[in-house]
């Protein structure tokens, strides 16, 4: 890990089901468990409501990663749901890295409403593991022009 | 009483909209009737200078046609924006980047590699062009090209999307027609920032082919399946990019036995086309397993070439990072 890497602080979005894995989150809150303050949650009803639309607008506003966690197969609160959530994962990670963005910036973690522990350890390694791919510093609508970006570049 | 004014421009685009535009057919003479044809370099000689002299906001009605991909484009974004009281962005290629913005999947260099150094290319010397070079008679230049290619209204202000590629001849003749009416008085302008010349729906739901519940066991190349005729192609795992793309096509590639490509963009309400057909393309594959689910996605051989052929430019994130990270060629 270089000097740089280890000085950064990588912002991660994270997307949590109201049933299992929000609910990991609220254990471990209120159990105290300390846990890296990287990742702010968003709250959906089922990871089968993640719209991979929410992933790219993520990437897209300068998230250096993205998490999508629900409840464990076999224990989605909608029967069948995080299964969708599975498989929208599996077929985002191959764009992604089609588009550049590193397989390691988006994370699936099944955790159920008694496994606060292990969100806040899982949590805490992947900040880890997206510090050490560093910034991914994607440019911003206002900036286009100004940055590297726009330019001009000869032949 | 003068004509009003008409202006249509190529920027980084094939000429395809161009023809669309000559395929209305007798319709034309109702565009010469009632405007005054002032730019349209592949139609008539005129010169930027020309479209420089002209007073702010004469010309009535520009079709721009292209993404901007080097100075000169746009240079002529700019000027036709101050010179135009209408901007169309016209085609695939102005609303969403269309097929030149796939070269955003790839840096500068890659692209000059590509066009100057391959083994089609008869280029012993590596002759690259240059954009100023000193002649005897004097300096030439030519345009720069940009790290990547943008949508018409990430450089201005865009009136109105008429999306396609091209877009359909009927299509254009009914927005000519309503411009004409609107001239006469008789009907009045969509608001700012509306989609002219399409359908607000899928694809699908103009498509005839018959529909069941989809569930997908494997993913194939088109020419590899023996398609039935009047099922659902994406029923059949032909990846067809019906589900998230505008209509107003009338389904014709899927009528024709082809799966829709997505030329007509984004339905209304969808922010990424692709992240639209990853939540559909996904939702169908009929497996709870990892690998399985992995072994059917290998079926789709370039999932970001299928969900982004013609909207890598107006997608949320623009351009693959390769491309965006290159600064030189």
């Amino acid at each position: 890990m270089t000097e740089e890497t280890k000085s950064f602080e990588p912002t991660i979005i994270g997307f949590t089901c109201n049933w299992c894995s929000y609910r990991a989150a609220d254990m471990a809150g209120t159990a105290r468990m300390k846990y890296a303050p990287n990742v702010r949650l968003i709250r959906l009803m089922c990871s089968g409501r993640l719209d991979p639309t929410f992933v790219f607008k993520a990437f897209a506003s300068g998230a250096d990663a993205v998490l999508i966690s629900g409840c464990h197969p076999g224990d989605c609160h909608y029967i069948s749901q995080n299964y969708k959530a599975l498989r929208r994962f599996h077929l985002m990670k191959r764009v992604l890295t089609q588009l550049g963005i590193e397989p390691g910036r988006l994370k699936l973690l099944w955790a159920s409403a008694a496994e606060g522990a292990i969100f806040a350890s899982e949590i805490t390694k992947f900040v880890e593991e997206v510090r050490a791919l560093g910034p991914l510093n994607w440019p911003q609508p206002g900036e286009q022009v100004s940055t590297p970006i726009m330019e001009e570049v000869t032949a | 009483m003068s004509k009003p004014k008409f202006a249509m421009y190529w920027a980084a685009s094939c000429g395809g909209c161009e023809i669309a535009v000559l395929n209305i057919h007798e319709k034309i003479l109702d565009v010469d009737a009632n405007f005054d044809v002032v730019f349209w370099p592949v139609a008539m000689d005129a010169k930027y200078k020309d479209v420089e002299a002209m007073e702010d906001g004469s010309i009535l009605l520009t079709l721009f046609n292209g993404g901007i991909r080097n100075d000169e484009n746009e240079h002529i974004a700019h000027l036709l924006r101050k010179k135009s009281k209408i901007l169309v962005a016209f085609g695939s290629c102005a609303c969403e980047g269309c097929i030149p913005g796939l070269a955003n999947f790839s840096p500068v260099k890659e692209i000059f590699d590509t066009a100057f150094s391959t083994i089609s290319t008869d280029n012993p010397d590596n002759i690259r062009p240059q954009t100023h070079y000193a002649m005897p008679e004097g300096e030439i230049t030519i345009p720069t090209l940009y790290p990547v290619l943008r949508t018409l209204d990430q450089v201005v202000d865009v009136d109105y999307y008429m999306p396609g590629c091209p877009p359909e001849s009927h299509q254009i003749a009914a927005v000519i027609d309503l411009v004409i009416q609107v001239l006469q008085g008789k009907a009045e302008l969509p608001p700012k920032g509306a989609t002219i010349g399409a359908g607000n729906s899928t694809v699908c739901d103009e498509c005839k082919r018959k529909r069941n519940e989809k569930t997908i066991k494997a993913f194939g190349r088109i020419q590899l399946i023996h398609a039935d005729p009047e099922l659902c192609l994406l029923e059949q795992g032909i990846p067809c990019n019906g589900p998230a793309t505008r209509s107003g096509c009338d389904a014709r590639c899927p009528s024709a036995g082809a799966q829709c490509i997505g030329c007509y963009g984004p339905a209304e309400g969808v922010v990424d086309y692709g992240a639209r057909l990853i939540a559909a393309f996904a939702s169908v594959i009929d497996s709870d397993k990892p690998e399985e689910i992995d072994r059917i996605l290998d079926g789709l051989v370039d999932p970001a070439g299928q969900f982004y052929r013609f909207n890598l430019a107006g997608s949320l994130l623009k351009a693959a990072k390769p491309a965006w990270k290159s600064n030189g060629g």
